[in-house]
């Protein structure tokens, strides 16, 4: 294999080998792999990335994950990554991959589900589980880049212990810059919670869209049940088509 | 993004739609750019889309991109042993600004 890391990456086609940095728990079953890419030409929050792995029969299986990091840290990417039981891919990341070992990688891809804080906003962000991914990515630039554009985060996991970025997320909504973190506990709510308890709905958005209004853009990623609710009840609530934006999943429930 | 292209090499995990920004290193591969930014014509009802919008199937043997107003089928992508087919006749144009 030629060590692509060494040489610049012209085209977004082009495989890289990227070295795993670190990997880091963020849920007992999501974990969150910085990789190492010295060609890397940037992104845009909300891309992602396109990854290969290659056994030595030949055999390969590519999956696309959505980067979780800021395009201000330079030459490297996050990706966070649930573990799916019998998936060929993300048992193998959970288990297998450790710091210093390489991982072929295209991208960024993606030029739809896209922020970045020159857009503008008010900005309403709905997440389900791990489609809070791209998500973090135009959270954590918007904190970075110094926008003060009014942002709502809805959030809908399964139970507390399944928050996904739970302590940086309430280390963001506590800057006091504009971002608001709301969180729909959907099977476990813990003793004396104030969050939403039940799946998102459109009393719901109604509620978290508000006091950004009608001019509000808004991006939902989830599984695909969640994010048609999200961009159905979003149209009667009065958003323009237009200005959502939906990146579905699959048909992973939360 | 989990799995979500598995459906591909017919991996059961994945069903039901995704949009068509899932299958952006695909449409890489076919166009040579990422065109998941730029905007599609139905042939069907004549409704202009962003092709990241569109909707895909992928539980098939191949890949069925769907039009998100019509539902009807705007571009179908199937690996055959003797190499990649791409039916576009589902699109009137495809608009690749420089």
């Amino acid at each position: 294999m030629t060590d692509a890391a060494a040489a610049p990456a012209r085209r977004t086609l082009d495989w890289q080998l990227a070295t795993v940095a670190a990997v880091r728990a963020e849920t007992p079953t999501v974990r969150t792999f910085t990789l190492s890419l010295p060609a890397w030409a940037g992104h845009r929050p909300g891309q992602h990335v396109d990854l290969r792995l290659t056994a030595e029969d030949g055999y390969s299986v590519e999956r696309s994950y959505s980067i979780a990091s800021e395009p201000e840290r330079a030459r490297e990417v996050d990706i966070t990554v649930e573990r799916i039981e019998g998936g060929e891919v993300s048992p193998f990341l959970h288990e297998v991959v450790i710091p210093g070992d390489r991982l072929e990688v295209r991208g960024p891809i993606g030029g739809y589900f896209v922020w970045e804080a020159s857009l503008g906003g008010p900005l309403l962000l709905v997440a389900g589980g791990s489609g809070v991914v791209p998500l973090m990515a135009m959270v954590r630039h918007r904190a970075r880049a110094g926008s003060r554009v009014p942002a709502r985060l809805l959030f809908s996991s399964r139970g507390p212990d399944e928050i996904i970025y739970r302590d940086e997320l309430d280390r963001l909504a506590a800057a006091g810059d504009g971002l608001e973190v709301l969180h729909t506990l959907t099977r476990r709510q813990p003793d004396g919670w104030t969050g939403y308890g039940r799946r998102i709905d459109e009393a719901m958005l109604a509620e978290v869209l508000e006091p950004l209004g009608a001019s509000a853009r808004a991006y939902a990623c989830g599984p695909t049940a969640l994010v048609e609710t999200v961009a159905n009840c979003l149209v009667r609530l009065g958003l323009p088509p237009d200005r959502i934006r939906t990146e579905r999943f699959g048909p992973t429930g939360t | 993004m989990e799995e979500r292209t598995a459906a591909m090499r017919g991996d059961p995990v994945v069903g039901l739609t995704v949009d068509a920004n899932a299958i952006g290193g695909l449409l890489l591969e076919v166009f040579g750019r990422d065109v998941t930014a730029m905007e599609e014509r139905c042939a069907h009802c004549g409704t202009r889309s962003v092709v990241g919008a569109l909707r895909v199937y992928m539980r098939g043997p191949g890949v069925v991109v769907r039009c998100p107003t019509c539902t009807e089928v705007v571009l179908r992508i199937v690996e055959t042993p003797s190499g990649r087919r791409v039916d576009l006749s589902g699109a009137t144009h495809l608009a690749l600004p420089r």
